[in-house]
């Protein structure tokens, strides 16, 4: 993973997605890197990162901060922080596009309700969402609606009817059930 | 007040109520997870468990190494469920356990049947989850499906093979540098992320091939690149391509600048930014070229987005760094950003201004400053107070604004480094603008009436010391410095006495009055302080006893201490432990600053990364040699180390064994450190031994021999020869050096090695010990003094013709290295295109003589160079000594 983090010519890697509650505690996280090996670790950084940014407004529109020469975009809605890092010499602007794909993604899966609560309810969600995200650091997909497209898929067979289902994720299945019909 | 207090308590409640994971406990649910042994699986509720198991994972908790093995079979068996939603989380699940090599083996035919199911969404995720845990020989049996997916038709099956094949890559390249073919297709594919993962992926195939990134960069830049990520790969390449490509194209246009400039008008923001940014990086960009990359940037500073106004001031600033006058059309967007809510843009927008700001806009910009200053933290602020200062030296008529500026945020509320970036400022531009100096000593001492930080206190007293004397008022500061000595503490009383002093030994009117302050610190209650006012009472004569002459005693108190407190204290060590009838000179340590110490154990082992890369040579490590030999009973007796040469390299680099020499010498011995490293993981070397041949060396006897008892794979050992050589003597020789060594088998896998192993012997190339060997490099602070103050008693002079040689510097810098001696004062650099040079050398001889040297270099039209050399020192032998060295060299 270094050597991804080295030369400017690779991709785009995210250092870590970070999704804490309003007391800094963790929601869920996910790192992509090696830069913090221990949880101790970990946890010091999501501290500080919360510590630095806790006053900001976050809430319309995502904002950035450097710590420990990495670039961080977040973004605040009622008790959930939603964070993205990335090394010192990454676009901004493509950390915040995958915060703005997180973010969208969330609140559909939560049918809006982004709030602690709904999150830990719906934690296999926002597990299947960071998983559909990034991989190992390389940007997957950052359209919050093909990513929640993505997870929906699987938690329809739990039985929510279709009428529950947001449009783009009605979409997906569609989309799914054509290329299986053409692939027959 | 009272109300959002009970409103939390409520908050509280709630989650005890509604939060699923309350009193979660690891026992109780790896014990839940019996569930998936199951006959009848209830799939919801095994996802249920394995969110638990998921949600504790998250939280930091580990298993330990039976936990994991049990959790992952029981996981296995819920490949029996067809539940979409279940398989998913099992998925998820076993990337998180990272599973080992024998588990692996129980989940490869289940993934490797989900890899070819009709569901899209199973072959995407069975790829990522099979490539995560795989190994190299599992790969080479799916490889025909990952070739297949990488061109399959959903996009999301393509993408997961793709961003696998980049991970891969790391590990295997060998087999993903076959998929090269598929990658290509789908580079071409509609599908937007698909081409930004075939991209990245094509690239890193090939980075290595110049050529073919070059054409690739060319194909697709004529084309249409879909996704926005994709388009910013491929600005990432192509500014790549130009600064490979612009050493050959130094005339004309740019190549790839109008692709560049095309995508500032792209539609989406990340692609201008990259553009932008790339533009900006460019090496040697015209101000032309820059332009338009500035314009867009401009337009981003007023954008809503935080995001979009970091970027762009951060990217600014770095522009103006280099073309302060390209960015100060954004002048005005920047100075509005400086109320930012953002305090890293503010700080960011404040830090360009003052690399850009011109003379008139300076007051203007001070004023706004003051009022940002008060609400930001203090690593803004040191940023701020860095800019300002270098703003100053800039503008040195505007000293009088910043240094009111740096005085008044001096007062006020900070933590050490900041106070500290302030007080180095202050310094900084006393020193480098003499008007400002007075008025900036007057903040100082102004500032050490309070202050909190001892070291800031002494620091200040000693640079007031140094300054103060040379100001037209020297009698205004003493008030100030007097004041330390009763209020402060020992440190700062200490100080303060010699901050007393100097001024007592630069102002003659003064002296009187310094006597009488100096008098009352001997009754001060701490030893130090006492002891620095009898010391300097009595220097300065203050005592009534006879002075010392005037020069001495600046010399004493002025004077620089340039011996390395680290080299001093090994020294003083040393002498402690040896002791002898002569008195500590103090001439005698070396002076060299050590970089790194026991670099070299590490230098050998380090394999060089590509070609040519040069082995790292510690510049000095001469107390970590000296512990070394001082260690080694047979070398104890050798006495003091006199030098220790760099390491010099017997061997190419790449070979089997890596062998490296370091020459330590002795008054009466020279000993040979063999740095050796083994590289070659089937190999164990015993009793390795070097065989030196020293019969071109006919002043050398060895007399001992260190061998090496074993030599593993990597990791560096040493070998030490010692030789008696005539005492006192630069005795020179030529030794040539065989390794040799029992070489056993190791098998790689268990790192065992066979019983028996096999005598062989490595040729080693040829080792020189040279005159330069016996010469320390010693600097002195002032060489005309120390030429003149040496004396013409032994100075011998000649004259050389040097032959036709590249350059005036080539010849300088081969007479240097061949004497082993420091240049002094700079003179080892020769100003461009000048026809002669005159060079001043100082060094330290064998037997701890003083050696200087003044070389005059002389070049003519046909690059003939003579050179005169003038040599002085203690010592005639040694002067004759180093024109014999020049003769033979």
């Amino acid at each position: 993973m270094s050597a991804f983090s080295i030369s400017r010519e690779a991709c785009p890697t995210i250092k870590n997605i970070l999704l804490l509650d309003s007391e800094g505690k963790r929601v869920a996280v996910k790192y992509f890197c090696d830069d913090w090996p221990t949880n101790a670790a970990k946890l010091a950084f999501e501290k500080s990162i919360f510590t630095k940014t806790q006053k900001t407004n976050a809430r319309t529109e995502a904002e950035i901060a450097m710590l420990e020469s990495n670039i961080v975009v977040y973004k605040f809605v009622q008790d959930l922080h939603f964070f993205v890092t990335g090394g010192d010499e990454e676009n901004e602007l493509i950390l915040a596009t995958v915060l703005q794909g997180f973010y969208d993604a969330v609140a559909l899966l939560l049918r809006n309700n982004v709030d602690q609560r709904e999150a830990l309810e719906n934690l296999d969600l926002i597990l299947l969402c960071l998983d559909e995200i990034v991989d190992g650091g390389i940007v997957l997909e950052t359209d919050g609606s093909i990513i929640a497209g993505k997870v929906a898929t699987h938690t329809m067979d739990d039985g929510s009817p279709l009428a529950e289902q947001t449009i783009s994720q009605a979409l997906a299945t569609a989309r799914e059930h054509l290329t299986r019909s053409l692939l027959r | 007040m009272a109300q959002p207090l009970v409103k939390k308590d409520d908050d509280r409640d709630d989650e005890m109520d509604y939060s699923p994971f309350m009193g979660i406990e690891k026992g109780a649910v790896l014990q839940e997870a019996r569930v998936f042994n199951d006959p009848q699986l209830d799939p919801r509720r095994c996802s249920q468990v394995i969110t638990k198991l998921l949600y504790l994972l998250n939280q930091g908790e580990t298993f330990t190494k039976i936990e994991a093995t049990e959790v992952f079979f029981a996981v296995t068996k819920l490949f029996q469920s067809k539940d979409v939603g279940l398989r998913r989380m099992v998925y998820l699940m076993i990337k998180e356990l990272s599973p080992s090599a024998d588990e692996v083996i129980i989940v490869t035919s289940s993934l490797m049947k989900d890899m070819n199911s009709r569901t899209d969404m199973y072959r995407a995720n069975a790829i990522r989850v099979l490539c995560r845990i795989t190994d190299g020989t599992l790969l080479t049996q799916i490889e025909r499906y990952l070739k297949q997916a990488i061109v399959d038709k959903n996009p999301v099956v393509a993408s997961a093979a793709l961003v696998s094949g980049i991970h891969l890559l790391q590990t295997n390249p060998e087999i993903v540098k076959r998929w090269s073919n598929e990658v290509q297709e789908a580079v071409q594919s509609r599908a937007a992320l698909v081409q930004f993962h075939a991209l990245g992926l094509l690239h890193q195939i090939r980075q290595n091939d110049r050529l073919a990134v070059s054409k690739l960069v060319t194909s697709l830049t004529r084309g249409t690149v879909r996704s926005p990520l994709a388009q910013c790969l491929l600005i990432r390449y192509t500014s790549q391509v130009i600064r490979e490509s612009g050493m050959n194209n130094q005339t004309g246009e740019r190549p790839f600048y109008d692709y560049l400039e095309g995508c500032l008008r792209h539609k989406a923001e990340m692609v201008i930014f990259e553009a932008a940014r790339a533009i900006t990086e460019l090496s040697g960009v015209t101000s032309r070229e820059l332009n338009p990359a500035i314009t867009v940037l401009q337009l981003f500073l007023s954008s809503s987005k935080p995001v979009l106004r970091f970027a762009a001031v951060r990217t600014l600033n770095k522009v103006a760094m280099t073309h302060p006058t390209a960015v100060t059309n954004c002048n005005i967007d920047m100075e509005s950003l400086i109320s930012d809510q953002n305090r890293s843009i503010a700080t960011l927008a404040i830090t360009t201004l003052l690399k850009t700001g011109n003379e008139s806009s300076v007051d203007r910009l001070m004023k706004q400053i003051t009022n940002f200053m008060s609400d930001i933290a203090d690593e803004f602020k040191i940023v701020v107070v860095e800019a300002i200062r270098s703003l100053c030296l800039k503008f040195p008529l505007k000293y009088r604004s910043l240094m009111n500026f740096l005085s008044n945020i001096l007062r006020e509320e900070g933590g050490f480094d900041y106070k500290k970036a302030i007080v180095d400022s202050i310094v900084i531009l006393i020193r480098d603008i003499p008007d400002a100096k007075e008025s900036g000593l007057l903040h100082l001492c102004e500032f050490i009436e309070d202050c909190e930080f001892t070291y800031l206190s002494t620091q200040i007293l000693h640079f007031l010391g140094n300054e103060g004397p040379k100001t037209s008022d020297p009698s205004k500061y003493i008030r100030y410095i007097y004041n330390r000595v009763i209020l402060e503490n020992a440190t700062v009383r200490a100080a303060a006495v010699s901050t007393l002093a100097k001024f007592g030994a630069m102002v003659d009117s003064l002296k009187p009055r310094i006597f009488i302050l100096l008098k009352r610190c001997l009754f001060d209650n701490d030893d130090e302080v006492r002891d620095r006012a009898t010391l300097y009472l009595n220097t300065l004569g203050g005592d009534g006893s006879v002075v010392e002459t005037e020069g001495e005693v600046k010399e004493f108190l002025f004077g620089s201490f340039d011996v390395p407190l680290s080299n001093m204290e090994t020294s003083l060590k040393n002498y402690i432990q040896d002791p002898s009838e002569e008195s500590f000179d103090i001439n005698s340590v070396p002076k060299e600053v050590k970089s790194q110490p026991l670099a070299e154990k590490k230098a050998p082992g380090k394999k060089p990364t590509g070609l040519g890369a040069p082995p790292s040579a510690p510049a000095s490590a001469a107390d970590a040699y000296e512990k070394l030999l001082l260690s080694i009973p047979e070398f104890a007796t050798f006495g003091k180390l006199f030098k220790s040469s760099a390491p010099v390299e017997l061997t190419e680099a790449e070979t089997e064994y890596a062998v490296n020499v370091v020459k330590h010498i002795f008054d009466n011995h020279v000993v040979l450190q063999y740095n050796c490293t083994n590289t070659i993981p089937e190999q164990l070397l015993e009793n390795v031994i070097v065989v030196v041949d020293a019969s071109d060396a006919e002043e050398f006897a060895e007399i001992a021999s260190k061998p090496l008892r074993s030599l593993p794979y990597d990791s560096p050992g040493q070998i030490f020869v010692a030789f008696e050589k005539p005492g006192g003597v630069p005795a020179v020789g030529k030794f040539s050096n065989v390794l040799r060594f029992i070489v056993k088998e190791v098998d790689p896998s268990t790192g065992e090695a066979e019983e028996d192993g096999v005598e062989d012997e490595y040729q080693l190339e040829d080792l020189e010990v040279v005159a330069a060997d016996y010469m320390l490099k010693v600097g002195v602070s002032n060489f005309k003094n120390a030429w003149e103050s040496m004396g013409s008693d032994f100075e011998r002079l000649e004259e050389y013709g040097l032959g036709p040689r590249d350059s005036l510097t080539e010849a300088v810098n081969a007479v240097i290295s061949l004497l082993g001696m420091q240049p002094c004062e700079g003179t080892e650099v020769v100003a461009t295109n000048s026809r002669s040079h005159t060079c001043l050398l100082s060094g330290v001889f064998i037997g701890n003589v003083k050696v200087l040297v003044r070389l005059s270099f002389g070049i003519d039209a046909q690059k003939e160079v003579a050179m005169k050399l003038v040599v002085r020192s203690e010592d005639e032998s040694v002067c004759v000594a180093i024109h014999e060295i020049v003769a033979s060299g």
